[in-house]
């Protein structure tokens, strides 16, 4: 109960600098989802066309991934110093993994007789990927940033090590101070509740963005139009 | 219109897919590729649009060497059709149609007018045109891709199996439909299947092929009456053979020109007493003109025995009548695979002149195995 009460009151004293610090979190983290998509789509359009590359690519992507986060941020830091940037460059390596490994399935697994359709219709390489790859695997590829996200998130609660903010500061500042256990708790639940609310919001734009819509939705259609 | 000349295709790994082939089309002719699977017929079609590439030889389309002309224009004026149907799920029925349009850059407002006028064509009403393919059945799926074949008003269309992922009903329903489409457009058909009985019904021409060789190339007519070597008897199945010996062609030749008939005048009980008299089971009804009307049968009669009195209180209007020009293999396939017991035959002004019953079709194969013979002594 005393711990409750501590974390509320932690709250109402200290209420803009835990939202500044989750503002600045989840910064970080798009950021380096954003630019991982960037380099990551393309990517992964490249190794779905050069098939033989893919493996390559994506072992390479994997064994990024199995790099424990606070190795990888420390060699970064002797790089490339601290500071944010390193973080986000960091977020931005842990995200490239889902984000080029869904674009590969997503486009690899439209139905070769839409893919023979369309060519044969007179597209050319650059339509049938505008026209029918890229709408046909966007929720694939959604789901992979979603992932991603959620990944980063996580990872960048470590970035207060390297001095880039972030809630893992009010962590950090529980764990020194005497009896801090309401002081982390008011750095991990916005962290927990961030992860939750981006896969929830994710997963959302996944599903709009399905190319076959759900019966449902074409039910309440019909029944809007009688009514 | 489309030339093949000295076309060959020979695989990676050696493998001769096609082998020497020299053949000429006319414009408007419906063309089947047909042969065992593995005989080069894909392959050969898909040289056409250049989905493939000839090793050797040059095709000509309206006296141009595709090898000459830009691939994705070529596509652009040649329609196709697939098997797996391939409309893109994620697109309504009206952009389906309209997507070659579209990489032609017409104008939406056209685009949505020529998909409208495509679909009365197959008659389905305009209010598919929001719908995804998804909510559509299989046959109407299919239909959709064949309009998105015609959207352009290609000249020649090419057709991959095209029916063959149906169910028998709806293939049926789906030759017929096309095959009058084709004739009323004029269009150029180079159509591949392995299912005798479709090329039979469709072809102008059939190409049979064999391990990439030209095996036979005729009309219908010709590579039944004569068969190229054994390898095409085979093909052709014996029993359709059979069904196209010269001398029994169309229908009026085998038909029972005199079916039982009533009026819808008439009463019940004189119905019955015309089925006990003839020992039959159902009655043809006509009017004073001899019009076909339809029919009614013993248990039609039995159910409404204490409503109904006059024949025209029961009729079953929907009958299936064939026209005495129809060629007998097809009215025979018909029978069979509908399962029905007889077929009205009908002059062209619908007026009933014959039946084909099942008996006749024991007539027509007993003729087949001992009619010769008997000519012969």
């Amino acid at each position: 109960m005393e711990v409750l009460k501590d974390l509320i009151y932690y709250f109402t004293e200290n209420g803009s600098y835990v939202w500044e610090q989750f503002f600045r979190h989840f910064l970080m983290s798009a950021y380096g989802v954003l630019f991982a998509a960037i380099v990551g789509i393309p990517i992964g359009i490249l190794i779905a066309r050069y098939h033989k590359l893919s493996g390559w690519v994506i072992s390479l992507a994997n064994i990024i991934q199995t790099i424990p986060a606070l190795a990888m941020l420390a060699v970064l830091m002797l790089v490339m110093g601290l500071g944010t940037n390193t973080v986000v460059f960091a977020l931005f390596l842990y995200s490239l993994l889902p984000i080029i490994k869904n674009t590969y399935t997503g486009i690899r697994n439209v139905d070769s007789a839409l893919l023979e359709s369309g060519k044969a219709m007179g597209m050319t390489k650059f339509q049938v990927l505008r026209m029918v790859e890229l709408p046909l695997s966007l929720s694939v590829i959604m789901a992979g940033l979603r992932t991603a996200l959620v990944i980063t998130i996580g990872v960048a609660t470590i970035g207060t090590f390297f001095g880039a903010g972030g809630l893992g500061d009010i962590i950090l500042r529980g764990t020194n101070a005497e009896d801090g256990t309401a002081i982390i708790l008011a750095g991990a639940i916005p962290t927990a509740l961030m992860a939750v609310i981006a896969d929830v919001v994710m997963g959302w734009i996944e599903r709009k963005l399905l190319p076959v819509k759900k019966k449902k939705g074409t039910t309440e259609e019909l029944e809007k139009a009688t009514v | 219109m489309l030339k093949f000349d000295h076309v060959s295709k020979v695989y990676k790994g050696g493998k001769k897919a096609v082998n020497d082939l020299n053949l000429e089309f006319n414009k408007g002719e419906f063309i089947v590729f047909i042969g065992p699977s593995g005989c080069g017929k894909t392959t050969t079609m898909k040289m056409i649009n250049r989905l493939i590439e000839p090793s050797e030889g040059t095709i000509y389309i309206n006296n141009e060497d595709i090898m000459k002309k830009d691939p994705v224009k070529l596509r652009r004026e040649i329609g196709y059709v697939i098997q797996q149907i391939g409309l893109f799920p994620h697109m309504t029925i009206q952009e389906n149609i309209s997507l070659v349009l579209k990489l032609l850059k017409w104008p939406e407002e056209k685009r949505k007018a020529r998909a409208k006028e495509l679909l009365s064509l197959v008659d389905m009403t305009p209010d598919y045109l929001d719908r995804y393919p998804h909510e559509l059945s299989g046959g109407q799926q299919q239909r959709i891709g064949v309009l998105r074949a015609l959207a352009a008003d290609q000249p020649l269309i090419l057709m991959d199996e095209p029916f063959g992922a149906l169910d028998p009903i709806t293939r049926d329903s789906l030759q017929d439909e096309f095959k009058k489409l084709q004739k009323k457009l004029g269009k150029t058909i180079v159509f591949v299947t392995h299912d005798m009985d479709e090329a039979l019904k469709l072809a102008d021409k059939i190409v049979i092929l064999r391990g990439g060789q030209l095996v036979q190339c005729g009309t219908p007519d010709e590579i039944l009456r004569e068969p190229a070597n054994e390898f095409v008897e085979e093909f052709i199945g014996k029993e359709r053979l059979v069904q196209a010996k010269p001398n029994i062609t169309t229908v009026e030749q085998i038909m029972n020109p005199r079916p039982i008939t009533i009026m819808s005048g008439q009463s019940l009980t004189e119905a019955i007493t015309l089925m006990k008299q003839h020992r039959v089971d159902s009655l043809l009804v006509v009017d004073e003109n001899h019009v076909l009307e339809g029919y009614i049968d013993v248990e039609t009669i039995d159910q409404n025995r204490k409503k109904a009195r006059l024949v025209g209180d029961v009729i079953l209007p929907d009958t299936f009548a064939v026209e005495k020009n129809a060629l007998v293999r097809d009215t025979i396939r018909q029978i069979l695979k509908k399962g029905m017991k007889y077929v009205p035959v009908t002059d062209e002004n619908n007026r009933l002149v014959g039946i084909v019953t099942r008996t006749s079709l024991v007539d027509i194969v007993y003729d087949s195995i001992w009619g010769d013979e008997a000519a012969a002594e």
